[in-house]
């Protein structure tokens, strides 16, 4: 559901017990982007494009993974609180914060439950200038 | 790189591999599992997280890793960790997201022939009963107050409100309720998420069924316990929902600055930690303790909704319609407990996450009936197969600080087996072993497929073998 550029993606990657996707993208922004998409893909989110709603959140952080694990985890809860999903991200990093604008839509069914997202090895890694990581979901 | 000849055979169902394996290990690491486990174990990435758990600062001994054991995230799945008390440390990756994730086991005198022509009506109303699948809200919308006395009482809140007995308390786990809980220290998120949650059961492998009793080998410890052979059981495996993630996911990013601060080197995030002593290690505790009473009272409350639906099927069919409490046990949970370890008596923290208590005969806190033939020790197989009733041994206060395995353990990823299976095979299957399954989708279904599980079998002849639990009895499954 969420748009993300040609060259961002992500993909399964096998967990004996729990869930975890491989990311990548060029731009951090769009890392963290292409990570939404691979975790509302995994939940097997349905939304009704007709009832739109929009939030803005700041997080704090000491690295990118922790904005990374703070930013998903803040789109469980809002998942679970207020049943929105959202497809347009704006993303804005400043030194110790996260800055977030994102819009999207009501969840009208969720087949799937994730309980947590992990720092389990997880290294967000830059190679070729490429942004890479594998995000595992407690489920 | 680990492979069989890392590790020192102890005996025929234990092993060991020495802290001297790398040079950040603390303790070794000591694995219950006949070869034939161990080797299937080198499959996945558990006993390399079982490495990583053995490099947590303030061990008091070996980390212990369980038959069942599978790769988590951080921890081990069946992993067992004493740290040192005061100084030793507190990590939330080692109790895990769903905190207080445990079991409960019902009795009944009700006979499999007399109930059998009910079962289905029994298991659609144990369905409308006992909430389950993504998303669900429970019946109970508490306020901030009422929240947090369920947080501080655990089970006892329940039997205040006229939803447990006596008796219910005095089976289960530290009676039900941990001292020292601290809801001022769980966020406001935390109690959002938790305070339409109790009395359900949630997804994911999270499950409610109707066992019948086929097989007892001690008469006397199964009468203790109310289990007779032909007669049905009731079990429940759920957690503390979304308060207890929520605490954890809180707890894991806050120790993440925290863990620089106490420059610990920890091999993997997952595993940030704090000492025990420190006011985050402090903070922790007293909100895992009041997660772990949400948890304990959410299967209070889903057992007595479970004997309403029994009540409202089975009265005046069946001669006795009453679930008698057998026992309710953890095994994702940290708590201070005594142990011997080289020859000492140590208070030590004992971080369990996918491991059961299992405490020996005479040991504290067993209810009197209990007293002689140790603690019960609920371990559930995968749907179709046996689950057991186990006891805890003196062997397992002495080798494994009083901890057995919890389950079969997965051997298959979830997409590998939805891969495997198809839902509606499956549910057909099981259909025609007389398993009347109600599942939130077939896909869920096919992911908790009894092939993407170890023999709970073998599991269980391994902590028998070893000493640190011996059998008592097998149920097979209704669900």
């Amino acid at each position: 559901m969420i748009e993300i550029s040609g060259s961002s993606g992500f993909e399964e990657v096998d967990h004996t017990a729990d869930w975890a996707i491989r990311v990548w993208a060029d731009r951090l922004d769009e890392l963290f982007k292409a990570a939404a998409g691979g975790m509302y893909s995994l939940l097997d989110v349905q939304v009704d494009p007709q009832v739109r709603s929009s939030a803005d959140f700041c997080l704090t952080g000491i690295d990118p993974e922790t904005f990374l694990v703070g930013f998903l985890s803040e789109l469980l809860y809002r998942l679970e609180s207020n049943r929105a999903a959202f497809d347009r991200i704006d993303l804005q990093f400043k030194a110790a914060f996260l800055e977030a604008h994102v819009e999207g839509a009501q969840v009208i069914s969720q087949n799937k439950e994730i309980k947590a997202v992990t720092y389990h090895n997880l290294k967000i890694r830059q190679v070729n200038g490429t942004y890479e990581t594998t995000i595992v979901f407690d489920v | 790189m680990i492979s069989l000849e890392t590790f020192k055979k102890i005996s025929s169902y234990e092993w060991e591999i020495p802290a001297s394996f790398r040079k950040a290990m603390q303790a070794p690491v000591r694995v219950f599992a006949t070869r034939r486990l161990l080797k299937a174990s080198l499959n996945d990435l558990s006993l390399e997280q079982a490495i990583n758990a053995a490099c947590l600062p303030g061990l008091a001994g070996a980390v212990i890793v369980m038959p069942d054991m599978h790769q988590g995230y951080g921890f081990p799945i069946g992993g067992v960790a004493a740290t040192r008390l005061p100084d030793g440390v507190i990590s939330p990756g080692a109790i895990g997201y769903d905190i207080n994730c445990g079991v409960r086991l019902l009795a009944s005198v009700i006979e499999l022939e007399e109930a059998e022509p009910f079962l289905e009506d029994l298991v659609g109303a144990l369905d409308r009963n006992c909430p389950s699948g993504v998303g669900v809200k429970g019946a109970w919308n508490l306020t901030g107050a009422e929240l947090d006395q369920v947080c501080l009482q655990g089970a006892r809140w329940a039997l205040k409100k006229g939803m447990a007995s006596e008796e219910d308390l005095r089976r289960s786990e530290e009676s039900g309720c941990l001292d020292g809980a601290d809801p001022t220290r769980i966020s406001s998120r935390a109690k959002e998420r938790g305070r339409d949650q109790l009395g359900t059961l949630g997804a994911g492998n999270h499950f409610l069924e109707i066992d019948v009793v086929t097989q007892v080998f001690d008469l006397a410890a199964a009468q203790a316990m109310g289990l007779h052979e032909g007669c049905l059981t009731l079990q429940i495996h759920c957690g503390s929902r979304g308060l207890g993630h929520q605490v954890c996911t809180d707890y894991v990013q806050n120790f993440q600055s925290a863990v620089r601060r106490f420059a610990f080197h920890i091999p993997d995030r997952e595993l940030v930690c704090a000492p025990l002593n420190s006011e985050e290690g402090q903070a922790y505790l007293g909100a895992m303790r009041a997660a772990a009473n949400f948890a304990f009272t959410n299967r209070q409350i889903l057992a007595h909704q479970a004997r309403k639906a029994f009540d409202e099927v089975l009265a005046g069919k069946v001669h006795n319609p009453f679930l008698s409490q057998v026992y309710d046990v953890a095994h994702n949970m940290a708590k201070f407990e005594t142990h011997i370890i080289n020859g000492e008596q140590v208070k030590v923290c004992v971080h369990r996450k996918g491991a059961t208590r299992a405490f020996g005969p005479r040991s504290p806190g067993l209810p009197s009936e209990y007293q002689e033939i140790g603690q019960p020790v609920l371990v559930p197989g995968s749907m179709g197969t046996s689950s057991w009733v186990l006891v805890g041994t003196q062997e397992s206060m002495l080798r494994s600080y009083g901890s057995t395995c919890h389950g079969a353990g997965r051997v298959l990823s979830r997409s590998q087996a939805k891969k495997d299976v198809r839902g509606d095979k499956l549910r057909d299957r099981l259909e025609s072993q007389g398993i009347h399954v109600r599942a939130g989708s077939l896909a869920g279904l096919a992911e908790e497929a009894p092939e993407a599980y170890k023999d709970v079998d073998q599991v269980v002849e391994t902590v028998c073998g070893a000493g640190i639990a011996p059998k008592w009895l097998s149920s097979g499954r209704w669900r």
